[in-house]
């Protein structure tokens, strides 16, 4: 997993709530039995018109957002299924962060495993930042060190990620190898099961 | 004192991590083709071993085929090598595959219970956000992503944050005529999307006590349309009693050791959740969606909220752009509008019970012409059932197409899809856009709703019947 220090980066505005995992890649757009090459499939529904040619009114087909690599959304991001291509699509894309105020618990978990931060802040301050994102001005920085992102304006905004998520980011840890450093851990919880519910194990 | 689910997640924490994490330990894991495929194979590239194959499971559900006499096919592109990689790379795990030529494939969340292989109190994962519907047995159940599926094969272990716990009671006796799709779907559109985040949901009341297994299993099916991290019905005599025998339920001596346990779980009715919510059932109606989320609900009788008074700011605009995509307007009714198609199947109501709501209504009954109707029984154990019955002969009859088990139209999978455009009336769980097919429009409703419809030819209020 590619580590996550600080990003400097165009900020794409997608405000609306409620974006599912089927609009950021649809059944049909994820049929490859592998865990890159998902970034041209990204918000197909919304992206292309019929053809597969770009709908020039959509937010990433337009200078300079086609080149985000930070999204700013709507509430409950990422709702719906617990298709992992949906953070796949959005890292082949190139977006590396996402920030919204609030996410669905499977999305984040699946950002967490593919080095994609996801930053909740309240309602208010992510409208805020929304309305300060323009063509001439949508360059802001994610500083995960400091847990501090810098709005176009310069402005500073403080934010928390749970202290495993940042580490796991920031030294782009493997999860399994570090649960697998407490196998004996495993293997005792597991001796012990087999005394205390036996119908598990038969 | 603790809450159901408090007892369930403090008996499989192995340790703490980091500030809020803990490491959990993972009873049962199930795998399907899209999700499990790519597991196993970012296992087998990183040239890891599958700790307990014995714990693991898989079926065939998301891509196959669902028509008529299919085979192991899949018309989606790439579906077959999903099926394939799946079949193969179970095998050399020794990871038992419920595949296509066994009697007790199906819908993951339709055969675990069926087959007994999830109990109250365990904790079960798949690579499927609906994972959350065998809650309604009593286990801590949720939707995970492929590489925590690979975690989960390699370790038998998720690294978790405790969620919070919110109870939901049920209050009053449900209407006769109303189900538990209409419940769920009622309290979704009364709370929202969103409000269930960071919660495991416990359903409680006199409602959920008597509501069949199959009404828990759909309820709990939706809980992740609130935004839960899982739903779940804590155990009673219903439960044990829809368990016992199961072919992959404990046995003899163990059942009653297990008995035992489950009762200790369940037994503290004083037990305190962080979030208490009650739910009156009284004047239920049956429900529909009027929009592109669960949460975009009304009475099957009532009028769709007209955006510009019903919302504001960012929510007025979003549901504005859903009645676009809907072709409806604020202010409309929704009873009367006619359908293009009907779909009953998927892991939130294609069991028995549901099929059974369905036949009720068909029974003499024949489609409206221009409608394309289908239904695809959620495990081939639920055709055979249903079969012996003679329900199909009344889905047949009433000119449905009668399917063989998958997700299938859920998301226009199953190597089927409805018209570009189409109008359809449907008991899956999302609405979302283009979720069904190119711009088609999904209005969610239940099995009875459904039939009715279909049979009308636009949406339509069972209780109007008479039954």
């Amino acid at each position: 997993m590619e580590p996550f220090t600080t990003l400097t980066a165009v900020a794409a505005p997608l405000w609306q709530e409620n974006i599912d995992t089927d609009q950021i890649i649809s059944a049909k757009e994820l049929m490859k039995p592998q865990k890159t090459g998902f970034g041209e499939g990204l918000f197909a529904g919304w992206r292309y018109l019929e053809g597969r040619t770009e709908n020039p009114e959509f937010i990433l087909n337009r200078s300079p957002y086609r080149n985000a690599e930070i999204l700013v959304a709507g509430p409950n991001f990422g709702c719906g299924s617990s298709r992992e291509n949906a953070v796949w699509a959005l890292r082949d894309f190139g977006i590396r962060a996402v920030i919204a105020p609030s996410f669905s618990s499977i999305f984040t978990a699946n950002c967490a495993r593919n080095g994609v931060l996801v930053i909740s802040l309240a309602h208010d301050v992510v409208a805020a930042l929304v309305d300060e994102i323009a063509p001439h001005q949508a360059t802001m920085t994610v500083d995960l060190l400091g847990q501090r992102v810098r709005t176009p304006q310069g402005r500073e905004i403080a934010f928390q990620v749970p202290a495993l998520e940042r580490e796991m980011l920031l030294n782009g840890l493997d999860a399994i190898a570090l649960t697998l450093s407490w196998s004996a851990e495993i293997d005792a919880f597991q001796a012990r099961d087999h005394v205390a519910r036996p119908w598990l194990w038969t | 004192m603790g809450s159901y689910f408090d007892k369930v997640w403090d008996a499989h924490v192995i340790r703490s991590v980091g500030e809020i994490g803990y490491l959990v330990h993972i009873d049962r894991h199930f795998l399907h083709e899209v999700s499990g495929a790519i597991s196993l194979k970012g296992l087998d590239a990183a040239g890891l071993a599958v700790r307990n194959p014995r714990l693991t499971f898989a079926t065939i559900d998301h891509v196959v085929d669902t028509h008529a006499g299919r085979g192991m096919t899949s018309r989606i592109p790439n579906g077959a090598e999903f099926m394939r990689e799946l079949a193969v790379r179970s095998r050399s795990h020794a990871i038992q595959m419920f595949g296509l030529d066994d009697p007790r494939q199906g819908i993951v969340h339709v055969i675990a219970p069926e087959l007994g292989l999830v109990l109250p109190g365990m904790t079960f994962v798949c690579g499927d956000s609906h994972t959350c519907t065998v809650g309604g047995v009593g286990a801590f159940a949720w939707g995970i992503g492929a590489s925590d599926g690979e975690h989960v094969l390699a370790t038998q272990t998720i690294v978790q944050t405790r969620p919070k716990t919110m109870r939901i009671t049920f209050d009053g006796v449900m209407p006769s005529g109303v189900s538990a799709k209409d419940l769920m779907l009622a309290m979704i559109g009364k709370y929202g999307t969103a409000s269930g985040q960071g919660y495991a949901v416990e359903f409680a009341g006199p409602a959920i006590r008597s509501l069949p297994m199959e009404g828990r299993l759909t309820m709990c099916n939706m809980a992740i349309e609130f935004g839960a991290r899982t739903g779940m019905v804590a155990p009673d005599e219903a439960t044990y009693q829809f368990l016992h025998g199961r072919p992959f339920a404990p046995k003899a001596a163990l059942w009653d050791q297990a008995l035992e346990y489950w009762q200790r779980l369940a037994g503290d009715e004083g037990s305190i959740c962080a979030k208490e919510v009650s739910f009156d059932c009284r004047n239920l109606a049956p429900q529909i969606t009027w929009g592109t989320s669960p949460e975009d609900v009304i009475a099957v009788d009532g009028v769709i909220p007209d955006p510009g008074h019903a919302f504001e700011g960012q929510t007025r605009e979003a549901k504005r752009r859903a009645l676009s995509y809907m072709g409806l307007q604020g202010g409309e009714r929704l009873e009367g509008v006619a359908i293009d198609a009907a779909f009953i199947g998927s892991c939130t109501n294609s069991r028995l019970d549901d099929l059974r709501a369905a036949a009720r209504i068909l029974r003499g009954s024949r489609i409206a012409p221009r409608v394309r109707a289908i239904c695809t029984p959620g495990s081939s154990a639920v055709k055979a059932a249903a079969e012996s019955e003679g329900l199909h002969r009344i889905f047949i009859d009433a000119g449905f197409e009668w399917g063989e088990a998958g997700c299938s139209l859920c998301f226009s999978a199953g190597g089927d899809s409805f018209k570009p455009g189409a109008r359809v009336i449907s008991t899956t769980n999302r609405n979302f856009e283009g979720r069904q097919g190119t711009g088609v429009r999904s209005h969610l409703a239940s099995p009875a709703t459904v039939a009715l419809s279909a049979i009308r030819g636009e949406i339509s209020d069972t209780r109007k019947l008479g039954v």
